[in-house]
C-alpha cells in the first residue's frame, strides 16, 4: 500500500484543486477544466505509451489529434448529396488511382531486382500518377467546393452517431502512424523528433487547405452531440423538477411567485450546462478508465517488460531475439491511435472542428510537458501530468494576475509597467509551463510520480 | 523580347525573393547546426531565440528613432543590431549557465537536452510576448525600394518590371559578409579550429588541451550573433511577429538537416535549397509560359505545381525525402 500513498495524495490534491475552482469560481468552469483534463489525460497516455514504454519521441501529437478530429467530422456530419453528385465520382476515381499506384509500385518492387531502370520506372509511374490525379481531381474539387460554399462546400460525412468517431479517429491516427513509422522510425532520436514534428505540420496543412474534405479554415460547426442539449433540458419537466428538488431550501425563502419562477429559471439554465458537462465528464472518465486498465495490464505483462528492455538497451533486446523494428512500429501505432481517440473526443466535446486552431505549442509541446512533468513510463503519472498541467494552463492567468497585483501593490494604478504587465497576463502561462518543465527536469527528472519497476 | 520578359518575370518573382528568404533561412540553419555540432542537441528554442534578439533590436530601434538617430536611406535597425547582439549573448550565456550547463556536465543524452530546450522555448516565448506583445510589428524605415517596377520598365522598355527591395539587398549582402567571416573564423583561426576539433571528437579535443568552457562560450556568442542578425533581417524584410518566428523554426530545421546537420556549409546551402524549392514549386507559371510559348500553345490553367497554401509543406516533404534516402543530408553531416 505504501507505494501508492504518493499517487493517492497527488490525485487527492488535484481533485481538491478542481473542487476549489468549483467553489470559488463556478461549477461550470470547474467541470470544463475537468473535461479537458480528462481529454489531456488520454493524449498523455498515448504519448506515454510511445515515450515512457518504448523511448520513442513523437512530436507529431498535433497531427494525430487533428486526424481524430477529422474523423469526428467525417463520421457525424450528414452526407452532402449534392456535393457527392457534383464531384464524388472524381474523388472515388482518385482513390482508385492512388490504390492502383501503390499496388503497381509494390508489384514492380517485388518483381524486378534493384536497378537504375526500376528506379526510373517507379519515378515515372509516380509522376504520371500525380498528373493523372491532378487532372481527375481538379474539376471534381471545384464542383464540390462550389456547392453552397457558405454552408457546406464539402463532401460531408456518413451521418452516423459521433461516438463511432472515437474508434474511427483511433484507426485514422493508427493508419497515419503506420506510414510515418515506416518512413521515420529508423532515425535517431532527435531526428525522429524533428521529422515527426514536420510531418504533423504537413498533415495540418492538408486538413487546412483541402476544403472538399474538411471544409478547411471555414471550420465545421454544429456537430451533433452524444449528450442532450442545454436548451432541450431547460424545457424538460423531469429536469426542472430535479433542479427544484435540489434547491428547494433556497426557493422556499423567496416569497413572491414571480420572483421564485425567475430564480428557478436561472437555476435551471445553470444546472443544464453543468448537467451536460457532467455527462461529458462521465463518458470521458469511462474512456480514461478503460485505457488505464488496458495500458496498466500491458505495462506489467511480458510484452511491457520486453518494451522496457528495448527502451533501456536496444542492442541487448535485439540480441535476445526481439524484433526491435517491428515492436517500435507497433507501439508507435498504438500510442498514436490513443492520441487519435483523444482528438475525436476533443472535437466531440467542443462540437466544432477548427483546423486553424491546431498549433504545435498547444497540441504537441504542451502534451510533452504533461508527460515529462507527470512521470514518463507511469500511467498514473502521465494522467496526473495531464490534469496538473492543464489545470495550471487554464488557471495561470488568474494566478499571474494575483501575483502581479500583489507585487505591484505599492505602485499607483496608472503605473505604466503595472498596466503593461496586467495586459500581458495571458502570456504568463507560457512562463509557468517553461519554468515548471525546467524545474521538474532538473530536480525530479522522472516526474511527479516516477516509474516504478517491481523486480521480484 | 518575350524571352527576356520571361527571364525578368522569373527573376522578379522567384530568384530575388528566394535569394533573400534563403539567406534568412541559411543564417538560422547555421545557428541550429552550430548548436547541434558543438553542444550536441537539437535546439527547439531556435525560433524564439531569434525573436528575442529581434525584439531587443526593435526596442533599440524605437529608442534611436525617438532621439532622432537614423541612417538616412538605410533602416535604423542596422545601428540597433550590435546592441541587440550584446543583450542576446548575455541572455544566451545566462540560459546556458542556468539550464544547459548542468546537463552538459552530467553528459545527459541529447534527447534530454532537446526536452530542456523546449522549456527554454516556453520561457523565451513568454518573455518576448510579455515585453513586446504578440502583435505584428513593422520596424523598417528608410528607403523601401532600390529598383521599382515602373522605373525598370521605363529603363528597359520591357513589359515586365523588376522590383528590388532594399531589405532584400541588405539581407543578401549581410549574409555574404557574415557567412564569409564565420567560415574564415572556423577554418583559419585557432579558436575556430579548436571548435571544429571539439565537435569532431570531444575526448580527443580535451586531451589536446582545448578548454571546453571556452569552446562552449564562443559557440553561444556566435549563436547569439547569428540569431540576432538572422531574426532582424527576416523582420526587416517581412515583419516581426513572435508566432511567425516560432513557426520559422520548422523550415530552418529542414534547411539544417537537408544540408547535413553539424555541417555549417551544408546548412548555408540548405537554406537556399529550401527557399528555392518552396518558391519554385508554389509559383504559378502561367505568365511565364505565355511569354515563351507560341500563342497557339498558351496554357489555360495556372500551371502551379502546388497551391501556395502548401509552402511550408513543400520544405517538410523535401526534408522527409532527404531523410529517407540520405539521412546524413545532401552534404555529409558532422564535419563542423
Amino acid at each position: 500500500m505504501r507505494e501508492y500513498t504518493n499517487v493517492i495524495v497527488a490525485y487527492s490534491i488535484m481533485i481538491l484543486l478542481i473542487i476549489l475552482v468549483g467553489v470559488f469560481q463556478s461549477w461550470g468552469i470547474a467541470l470544463s477544466i475537468l473535461n479537458l483534463c480528462l481529454i489531456s489525460a488520454v493524449m498523455t497516455m498515448g504519448a506515454n505509451i510511445q515515450w515512457g514504454y518504448a523511448g520513442l519521441i513523437n512530436f507529431g501529437v498535433m497531427g494525430y489529434t487533428a486526424l481524430g478530429g477529422l474523423a469526428a467530422v467525417l463520421v457525424s456530419v450528414a452526407p452532402v448529396e449534392e456535393a457527392w453528385s457534383a464531384g464524388g465520382i472524381n474523388i472515388i476515381a482518385c482513390l482508385f488511382i492512388i490504390i492502383g499506384m501503390i499496388f503497381s509500385i509494390r508489384y514492380i518492387l517485388k518483381k524486378f531486382t534493384k536497378s537504375k531502370k526500376r528506379t526510373y520506372g517507379i519515378i515515372s509511374l509516380i509522376v504520371i500518377g500525380l498528373v493523372l490525379l491532378r487532372l481527375v481531381s481538379e474539376p471534381g474539387i471545384e464542383n464540390i467546393e462550389a456547392v453552397d460554399p457558405a454552408k457546406t462546400g464539402f463532401l460531408g460525412g456518413l451521418g452516423m452517431p459521433i461516438l463511432f468517431s472515437w474508434i474511427v479517429g483511433g484507426f485514422f491516427a493508427a493508419g497515419l502512424a503506420y506510414i510515418v513509422g515506416k518512413v521515420a522510425l529508423g532515425l535517431r532520436a532527435d531526428y525522429l523528433a524533428i521529422a515527426t514534428l514536420l510531418i504533423s505540420e504537413i498533415v495540418i496543412a492538408v486538413i487546412k487547405h483541402e476544403d472538399w474534405l474538411s471544409r478547411g479554415v471555414k471550420n465545421v460547426i454544429g456537430l451533433k452531440r452524444p449528450v442532450p442539449y442545454e436548451i432541450d433540458l431547460q424545457n424538460t419537466p423531469w429536469f426542472i423538477n430535479l433542479v427544484e428538488k435540489f434547491n428547494s431550501g433556497k426557493l422556499k425563502l423567496i416569497n413572491s411567485v414571480a420572483e421564485r419562477q425567475d430564480v428557478l429559471n436561472q437555476l435551471v439554465i445553470d444546472a443544464s450546462s453543468v448537467y451536460v458537462k457532467l455527462c461529458f465528464a462521465g463518458m470521458f472518465l469511462i474512456v480514461v478508465i478503460i485505457l488505464l486498465i488496458i495500458t496498466q495490464k500491458a505495462l506489467y505483462s511480458p510484452w511491457g517488460r520486453m518494451m522496457r528492455a528495448i527502451r533501456d538497451n536496444e542492442e541487448a533486446a535485439n540480441a535476445m531475439g526481439k524484433n526491435v523494428v517491428k515492436e517500435h512500429l507497433l507501439i508507435f501505432i498504438l500510442g498514436s491511435a490513443v492520441v487519435g481517440i483523444a482528438g475525436a473526443m476533443m472535437v466531440t466535446h467542443d462540437g466544432l472542428f477548427t483546423p486553424g486552431s491546431y498549433r504545435p505549442m498547444r497540441y504537441t509541446f504542451l502534451i510533452w510537458v504533461m508527460v515529462i512533468v507527470g512521470g514518463s513510463g507511469n500511467n498514473f503519472g502521465a494522467i496526473l501530468g495531464g490534469f496538473a498541467v492543464w489545470f495550471l494552463w487554464i488557471e495561470a492567468a488568474p494566478i499571474a494576475l494575483f501575483l502581479i497585483n500583489f507585487f505591484t501593490s505599492h505602485l499607483p494604478e496608472t503605473n505604466v509597467i503595472k498596466l503593461h504587465l496586467i495586459d500581458s497576463v495571458p502570456y504568463f502561462r507560457f512562463l509557468m509551463m517553461g519554468i515548471g518543465l525546467l524545474l521538474i527536469m532538473r530536480y525530479r527528472p522522472k516526474g511527479i510520480i516516477p516509474e516504478k519497476i517491481n523486480i521480484k | 523580347m518575350d524571352f527576356i520578359n520571361a527571364i525578368v518575370l522569373l527573376l522578379n518573382y522567384i530568384f530575388v525573393p528566394a535569394l533573400a528568404y534563403g539567406s534568412q533561412l541559411a543564417i538560422g540553419a547555421i545557428f541550429v547546426t552550430l548548436i547541434y555540432g558543438i553542444l550536441r542537441f537539437a535546439n527547439f528554442a531556435t525560433g524564439d531565440m531569434m525573436s528575442f534578439g529581434t525584439m531587443v533590436a526593435i526596442l533599440f530601434t524605437w529608442y534611436f528613432q525617438s532621439i532622432g538617430i537614423s541612417l538616412g536611406v538605410l533602416p535604423t535597425a542596422l545601428i540597433a543590431i550590435p546592441f541587440a547582439i550584446i543583450f542576446m549573448i548575455l541572455y544566451m550565456l545566462t540560459i546556458d549557465k542556468l539550464v544547459f550547463s548542468y546537463y552538459r556536465i552530467k553528459k545527459s543524452p541529447p534527447v534530454q537536452l532537446a526536452m530542456v530546450s523546449i522549456g527554454v522555448m516556453f520561457v523565451t516565448q513568454a518573455i518576448v510576448r510579455i515585453i513586446i506583445g504578440p502583435f505584428d510589428r513593422r520596424f523598417f524605415d528608410g528607403e523601401k525600394f532600390i529598383l521599382k517596377a515602373t522605373e525598370f520598365k521605363e529603363m528597359t522598355g520591357l513589359n515586365e518590371g523588376l522590383t528590388v527591395k532594399s531589405t532584400q539587398v541588405i539581407t543578401i549582402l549581410i549574409t555574404i559578409i557574415l557567412v564569409s567571416i564565420l567560415f574564415w573564423f572556423l577554418n583559419k583561426t585557432k579558436t575556430g579550429k579548436s571548435m571544429r576539433a571539439y565537435s569532431d571528437n570531444e575526448d580527443l579535443a580535451l586531451l589536446s588541451g582545448i578548454d571546453p568552457k571556452k569552446v562552449v562560450m564562443i559557440t553561444w556568442i556566435i549563436a547569439g550573433i547569428l540569431a540576432t542578425i538572422g531574426g532582424v533581417l527576416y523582420g526587416l524584410d517581412k515583419s516581426f511577429k513572435p508566432f511567425t518566428y516560432f513557426n520559422n523554426m520548422l523550415p530552418i530545421f529542414a534547411a539544417a538537416i537537408v544540408g547535413g546537420i553539424g555541417n555549417p556549409f551544408g546548412a548555408f546551402l540548405g537554406g537556399y535549397v529550401i527557399a528555392f524549392a518552396e518558391i519554385l514549386i508554389t509559383y504559378a507559371y502561367k505568365k511565364f509560359f505565355t511569354y515563351i510559348l507560341p500563342e497557339t500553345l498558351e496554357p489555360d490553367s495556372l500551371i502551379q505545381l502546388l497551391s501556395t497554401d502548401y509552402k511550408f509543406a513543400v520544405s517538410f516533404s523535401i526534408l522527409v525525402i532527404v531523410l529517407l534516402f540520405r539521412p546524413t543530408g545532401i552534404f555529409k553531416g558532422r564535419v563542423l
